[in-house]
């Protein structure tokens, strides 16, 4: 039996101060954090577990785990928790955070990543010079602020995958036409634009969140505009959520919501319909989240011919992709700790929908169940695309060549 | 054990490289500069030696690129002294040969008993600063250096890599040089807080050092990106067909026995 010490610890003690949901320790042990979690029953220490040694002043022990490294951000915990305590944004980042300190090393997959952050603002590594690589050729203008600074309606934060990623590059170009033929005057930061960090402040690196944030600070300033618009639902999340604790506000939105609020503008442009069932896969940030579950499906139901059907879990309920909390870069260890990817257990509950697409809205989304597509054995019967392609498809400023 | 590392500023590979207006060298100007990968491994060893056994670690660097990052970062991550040798020409670092030559000359009064080097740099494959720096020391060197542990007596056991998996233990009297190919581990994460803290509490402490004349013995004529060409073939049809034709294809050049 493990007995809280006395003296309560120092740990939680500073999460508890720490703005982020209520006191971790009025934790009263109920288990459906631990029950909640996707990945709960493959961890050494599952979150109620995390809890009850951290209360009891053993905090050392679980840095070490490979539990720390299994968190992808999914927010169920935090949302189910009778008592609010934030586990997702509050624990599991602070846990990282002291191991780190510690000179613990974190997967190396993930330092990677980290390091790309550090160096280039970005995740893949890439040059900042190329960051609007994706519009080479496109067909609608792009305005680069960084060159040709002016007052723009919507600053839009293009994000590091639709930046470089070949798959999401094609979303890029679809929101772009989108957003001109809705008449909207927008820009780009080009080469100065730098990732926003996550919302879980970067897995626990804070001094790299810090980093990025005083990098957007810099850049935002010199610039004129109505309000930012993401295509990642995390960097949306820590616009929203984290920024302002840093003094940084500005009206955002994530594209969903941007979208669905120029719905009538939309259905006025839409030409062609898509004969085709799709189920639509809520992500956490935006979704369980911010809770906006109404808007991506407003959009899709704005789509002629399209029959949309919800999966086993949808809403708050939705089963996570893997990909948040650093799970993006973290496939490796979770598998080897957890069992499976989430995202291969996901598109298998799109396939039982009968549909033939499954619709995202987060640009980690694409590649996950592409790959989980095809490792399941599901390519070819499920197709998987983002909201803005079907948009563009039926607006008929879809990529001219098929996926 | 006092040991020191010798860390470059090399390109980073990841923006395109671009040739100068003179068609000879290299547009440096345009270009961002990270640390040279084997000189972390270099780094992460002499930390490991540290951990080991105790001691200190120096971080010596010519004042190139972005240099002073690097050597906080060193400090985050345990070294002792961070060092920056005085270099006045923002376009381009010293010739391998030069720099040798200023860190021998600063290492000579910090007397070290052991420096540890990056075999090669990607702007120098030739590996010429390690062999050269020790050289200029007079002191022993053993590079494509895979490993390093105290050995019981005085010196060190040193594990070097030949071609052909061919691995060689070495015992090694100290003073010495090592080029180092990699560490026993992959250099450590330092999270960005720690960096931060160093930049604070650490001081790097600016070194003037004779910056030795150096004539090149050999020119560059004419520098360019690879042109390319156009002798690929693309095959085409069912699976079989392409098989066939990549058979016959290494058949007519010689390559089936």
């Amino acid at each position: 039996m493990i007995q809280p010490t006395k003296t309560a610890p120092d740990f939680l003690e500073q999460l508890a101060t720490s703005g982020e949901g209520e006191s971790p320790l009025g934790c009263m042990q109920c288990g459906l954090c631990a029950a909640s979690c996707p990945l709960g029953h493959a961890m050494e220490y599952p979150p109620r577990r995390l809890l009850l040694r951290a209360a009891a002043g053993q905090v050392d022990r679980l840095l070490q785990s490979p539990t720390l490294w299994m968190c992808v951000g999914c927010y169920l915990c935090s949302l189910r928790c009778p008592r609010g305590i934030e586990l997702t944004d509050g624990l599991w980042p602070a846990l990282r955070d002291r191991a780190m300190q510690a000179g613990i090393q974190p997967p190396a997959e993930l330092q990677e990543t980290f390091q790309n952050l550090l160096k280039y603002g970005n995740v893949l590594g890439k040059s900042p010079r190329q960051r609007l690589q994706w519009a080479e050729g496109l067909d609608v203008p792009v305005l680069d602020l960084s060159k040709q600074p002016q007052p723009v309606e919507v600053l839009w934060i293009v994000g590091d995958y639709p930046s470089y990623y070949p798959r999401n590059q094609r979303v890029a170009r679809a929101f772009a036409r989108i957003l001109t033929a809705l008449g909207i005057r927008w820009g780009v930061l080009g080469a100065k634009e730098c990732a926003l960090g996550e919302c879980d402040r970067m897995f626990g690196e804070e001094g790299l969140f810090e980093t990025l944030v005083e990098k957007n600070r810099q850049v935002l300033q010199t610039q004129r505009f109505e309000k930012i618009v993401l295509l990642d639902p995390h960097e949306f999340r820590a616009m929203e959520h984290f920024y302002p604790r840093y003094g940084i506000r500005y009206p955002v939105e994530h594209y969903v919501t941007f979208l669905a609020n120029r719905l009538s503008d939309l259905t006025a442009r839409i030409v062609r319909s898509i004969d085709a069932t799709v189920t639509y896969h809520d992500n956490c940030c935006v979704g369980r989240r911010c809770r906006c579950f109404d808007p991506p499906r407003q959009l899709l139901g704005a789509i002629p011919g399209l029959k949309l059907v919800e999966m086993e879990r949808n809403r708050e309920d939705a089963l996570c992709c893997g990909g948040g909390g650093g799970g993006m870069w973290l496939d490796a260890h979770i598998v080897a700790h957890g069992g499976y990817r989430l995202s291969d257990e996901r598109i298998k509950m799109a396939a039982r929908t009968g549909a033939q697409i499954l619709a995202v809205s987060c640009p980690f989304e694409l590649s996950r169940f592409e790959d989980a597509a095809k490792v399941t054995g599901l390519e070819g019967k499920v197709q998987v695309r983002d909201i803005i392609e079907l948009l563009a498809e039926a607006m008929d400023l879809g990529e001219k060549e098929t996926v | 054990m006092k040991i020191a590392v010798v860390i470059r500023q090399v390109p980073d590979l990841i923006e395109p490289l671009e040739v100068d207006s003179s068609g000879k060298a290299l547009d440096l100007g345009s270009a961002t500069f990270i640390l040279n990968e084997s000189d972390d491994h270099a780094l992460e060893q002499a930390l490991l030696l540290k951990e080991a056994q105790g001691g200190s670690v120096s971080v010596l660097a010519v004042d190139f690129g972005d240099v002073d990052n690097s050597l906080y970062a060193a400090a985050a991550k345990g070294a002792d002294q961070l060092i920056k040798l005085l270099w006045d020409d923002p376009n381009r670092p010293p010739w391998p040969q030069q720099a040798a030559r200023m860190f021998a000359e600063v290492l000579r009064p910090l007397a070290p008993e052991l420096v540890l080097v990056g075999v090669q740099a990607h702007d120098e494959l030739d590996g010429v600063l390690p062999p050269e720096l020790a050289v200029c020391l007079g002191w022993p060197y053993v590079g494509v250096v895979r490993g390093v542990k105290a050995d019981d007596g005085q010196g060190l056991l040193v594990r070097k890599e030949f071609p052909g998996a061919v691995m060689a233990e070495f015992a090694v009297r100290l003073p010495a040089v090592l080029g180092i190919l990699g560490a026993e581990q992959p250099p450590r994460y330092v999270p960005v807080s720690r960096i931060r803290a160093a930049m604070k509490s650490s001081q790097i402490a600016e070194q003037e050092a004779t910056v030795p004349p150096w004539a090149a013995r050999v020119e560059v004529a004419r520098l360019s990106p690879p042109a390319p060409a156009e002798r690929a073939e693309m095959l085409t049809g069912s699976a079989e067909e392409v098989a066939q034709r990549i058979a016959a294809l290494l058949e007519e050049k010689g390559l089936l026995r």
